[in-house]
C-alpha cells in the first residue's frame, strides 16, 4: 500500500507501484534490515532494484543483513538545502561499507549504504558526536521511524566495536 | 599540423576532422535575466548562427538539453524561422554538450540534416536554482531519492563530496592544492569581460571562505547564473564557407559511465571518475593523447571536478591531480591552460557549454578579451596575462573538453584548429 508521510519537513511518497521500495522500507520499519539476494548469482544489492546489477536476473528474495560496517567516505554539511535540516547543521552524510559482501564481487565493490550519523534513537547527531566520526569509523545501523511501514535506516557509532585510534577527518578543522 | 601516427585499428578514424563547429553564441551572464528561457535560447541561437555567417534557414537540426527547467527546440525554431528536419530535447545537465555534438555528427552522417544547432537556456539563478534550493528542495521525495534526498543528500556538492573526500583520503590531496583551481580560473575570468565574477582570488581566500559541505568551501563551488548558450555544428566542407577559421572535431565520447551508474558509489575506487573509462574512447577516436593537447576545458562545477577529470583522462598520474592543478600548468602562460574563460567557477554556469564555446574561440585565435581590435577587424593579442589583459593562448592548435555530469558520468571532445 502506498505510503505518504513527512520527515524533517520533507514529503516522502512511496507509490503503490514501487514494490521494491515498499518492501525495503517495510523491513526497515521492523528494524530488521533486509536486502535483495539474487536467486541466480547469490549476490546482495543496494539500493533496491528490479533486476540484478551483476547477472540481470529478475528473481530475488529479501534476506536479513547485519547492519554493521565501516565509514568509506562522508560529507559534513554546514549549509543545508532542505529547510528542516538547517537546525541540525553540521550533519554527516555517511557512505558505509557493510561488512557483509565487502570486496565482492570485485575488490572495488561493497554494499555502500547511505545514512546520516544519528544518535541511537534516530535523531541527527549533535556537533560533538559529528566530530568523532570519519573514514574508518565503525558504525551500526539504527532507524528513524517515520510512519507505519516506513523507517529510514541510519548510522550511529558502534560503541561495542574497536574503533580506529583516529578516524580520517577532513584536514582543515 | 602533423598528427601522431595512427596506431589503433578500431576507432572511426574516417570521422576525424569531418565535422566542425562553425558558430558559437551566448547571452550576458546575469543573476536576474529578466527574460524567459525561450528568450534566452532564442538570443543564443541567433547569435551562434550569426557568428557562423549563416542564416537561420541554413540550420535544419536542433538539439537541446535540460532538466525540466527550460524551453524546447520547437519554440526557438519557430521564433527564428528555422524549419527543422530533426530536433530532440534531451534530459540532462553537465556532460550533455559534448554528447550532443557527437549526436549531431551522427545525425549528419545519417543524412538526416545538414547543420545542427545545440542550445542550453537556463535561469539557473532566478528560476530553477542549480544549487537545489527552492522548488527542487520542496518536491516530494520518492523512488531513488528515498535513498538520497531523504538524508539531506541532494545538491550537487552534497552528492559529489564523498568522491572528493575519498580522493583526499586515498592520495593525500590538500585543500590548498584544489583551491588553486579557483585561483587560476579567477585569474582567467579577470581577463574575460563577459565573466560574472571578474575578481581574482587567493588560495587563502578560498580555504578561509565558509564551509558549504566538507570538503567544499563556498569558493570551491561554481556560480549560479541565468544564460543561454548555443553552438552550430556542420560538415568541415561546409565550414569553409563560414565566417571564422574552422574548428574541427577530432573525436568525441558522450555520457560514458562508471559501473553501477544508477548508484555509482557501489563500485570503487570512488575517487576514480567516469573519465577513467571515457579516455579509452576519446584518445583513440581523436588520434592524439593528453601530451598533445594545448588547452583544456575541464568542467568546474567544483574545484575538485576539474582536478578529478584531468587526472582520470591521463593529464597526470592517478593521485597526482592535486599537484597538477597547483603547479602552474593550467594557468594562462603555463603548459596547458584550463578554462581560460573562468569557467563555471567564475564566468557563469551553463552545464558545460561555455567551456566548449571558449575553446572554439581560442582555436580561432580570437578569444574575446580586452585586447585592441586591429585594422583587419581581428584582436591584436598581447599575450600579457596580467589582470584585465589578454587571455588568448598563444599558437594553440588542439583542445580537450572534459564534461561532467557526476562522478559516474562524463563526456569529452577533442577539437583542432582547421
Amino acid at each position: 500500500m502506498a505510503i505518504q508521510a513527512t520527515y524533517l519537513g520533507m514529503p516522502l511518497d512511496i507509490n503503490d507501484l514501487d514494490v521494491e521500495n515498499l518492501a525495503y522500507f517495510k523491513h526497515c520499519a521492523a528494524h530488521d534490515f533486509h536486502l535483495q539476494k539474487c536467486s541466480a548469482c547469490g549476490l546482495l544489492r543496494y539500493p533496491p532494484t528490479t533486476a540484478c546489477p551483476w547477472c540481470a536476473s529478475p528473481k530475488s528474495e529479501w534476506i536479513s543483513v547485519e547492519g554493521r560496517g565501516t565509514v568509506h567516505s562522508y560529507s559534513e554539511v554546514h549549509h543545508a538545502i532542505q529547510p528542516a535540516f538547517r537546525s541540525h547543521t553540521p550533519y554527516l552524510i555517511l557512505l558505509v561499507d557493510l561488512d557483509t559482501q565487502k570486496g565482492k564481487p570485485s575488490e572495488h565493490e561493497a554494499l555502500r549504504v547511505v545514512g546520516n550519523l544519528v544518535t541511537p534513537d534516530g535523531t541527527l547527531a549533535p556537533p560533538d558526536m559529528v566530530r568523532k566520526v570519519g573514514i574508518g569509523s565503525r558504525v551500526r545501523m539504527v532507524y528513524a521511524d517515520v510512519t507505519a511501514g516506513l523507517s529510514l535506516p541510519h548510522w550511529t557509532i558502534d560503541e561495542a566495536a574497536p574503533q580506529p585510534d583516529k578516524p580520517w577527518r577532513y584536514p582543515q578543522e | 599540423m602533423a598528427m601522431p601516427a595512427e596506431t589503433d585499428t578500431t576507432s572511426p578514424k574516417y570521422l576525424r576532422d569531418k565535422y566542425a563547429i562553425v558558430g558559437v553564441g551566448e547571452t550576458t551572464y546575469t543573476r536576474g535575466s529578466g527574460i524567459t528561457t525561450r528568450a534566452l535560447g532564442t538570443w543564443a541561437v541567433r547569435n551562434a548562427i550569426e557568428d557562423a555567417g549563416l542564416k537561420p534557414s541554413d540550420v535544419d537540426g536542433m538539439l537541446s538539453y535540460q532538466s525540466g527547467d527550460s524551453t524546447f527546440s520547437t519554440f526557438i525554431a519557430g521564433d527564428l524561422g528555422i524549419r527543422p528536419n530533426f530536433y530532440m530535447d534531451v534530459f540532462g545537465g553537465g556532460s550533455s554538450t559534448e554528447a550532443l555534438i557527437g549526436m549531431a555528427i551522427g545525425l549528419m552522417e545519417a543524412g538526416m540534416c545538414k547543420a545542427v544547432v545545440i542550445f542550453r537556456a537556463m535561469n539557473g539563478f532566478s528560476q530553477v536554482r542549480i544549487g537545489g534550493t527552492g522548488a527542487r528542495a520542496a518536491a516530494p521525495v520518492s523512488g531513488d531519492a528515498l535513498h538520497g534526498r531523504a538524508y539531506g543528500w541532494q545538491s550537487a556538492g552534497q552528492m559529489f563530496s564523498p568522491t572528493f573526500m575519498r580522493h583526499m583520503y586515498d592520495y593525500g590531496t590538500r585543500p590548498e592544492q584544489v583551491a588553486t583551481v579557483k585561483v587560476i580560473h579567477s585569474e582567467h575570468a579577470s581577463n574575460n569581460p563577459k565573466a560574472f565574477y571578474k575578481k581574482r582570488f587567493t588560495v587563502d581566500e578560498v580555504v578561509s571562505s565558509r564551509i558549504i559541505c566538507k570538503p567544499l568551501h563556498l569558493l570551491d563551488c561554481c556560480v549560479e547564473t541565468d544564460n543561454g548558450t548555443a553552438i552550430v555544428v556542420t560538415s568541415a566542407d561546409r565550414a569553409r564557407d563560414c565566417r571564422h577559421p574552422r574548428v574541427l572535431i577530432r573525436g568525441v565520447v558522450g555520457r560514458c559511465n562508471k559501473p553501477r551508474t544508477d548508484m555509482h558509489y557501489q563500485h570503487g575506487p570512488i575517487s576514480t571518475v567516469a573519465g577513467h573509462y571515457a579516455r579509452d574512447i576519446l584518445w583513440p577516436n581523436s588520434g592524439v593523447g593528453p601530451e598533445d593537447i594545448d588547452l583544456t576545458g575541464s568542467y568546474d562545477a567544483f574545484t575538485f571536478t576539474t582536478m578529478l577529470q584531468l587526472e582520470d583522462y591521463g593529464f597526470c598520474k592517478k593521485g597526482e591531480g592535486g599537484a597538477y592543478v597547483s603547479d602552474g600548468t593550467m594557468r594562462l602562460g603555463g603548459r596547458r591552460p584550463n578554462n581560460t574563460s573562468g569557467g563555471h567557477l567564475c564566468e557563469g554556469y551553463t552545464h558545460g557549454q561555455n567551456m566548449v564555446i571558449e575553446n572554439v574561440r581560442q582555436l580561432r585565435h580570437d578569444a574575446d578579451d580586452s585586447c585592441p581590435i586591429g585594422p583587419d577587424g581581428k584582436r591584436q593579442h598581447t599575450y600579457d596575462y596580467r589582470e584585465g589583459g589578454c587571455r588568448q593562448v598563444k599558437n594553440c592548435e588542439l583542445s580537450a573538453n572534459l564534461g561532467w555530469a557526476n562522478p559516474g558520468t562524463g563526456s569529452a571532445m577533442v577539437m583542432r584548429r582547421g
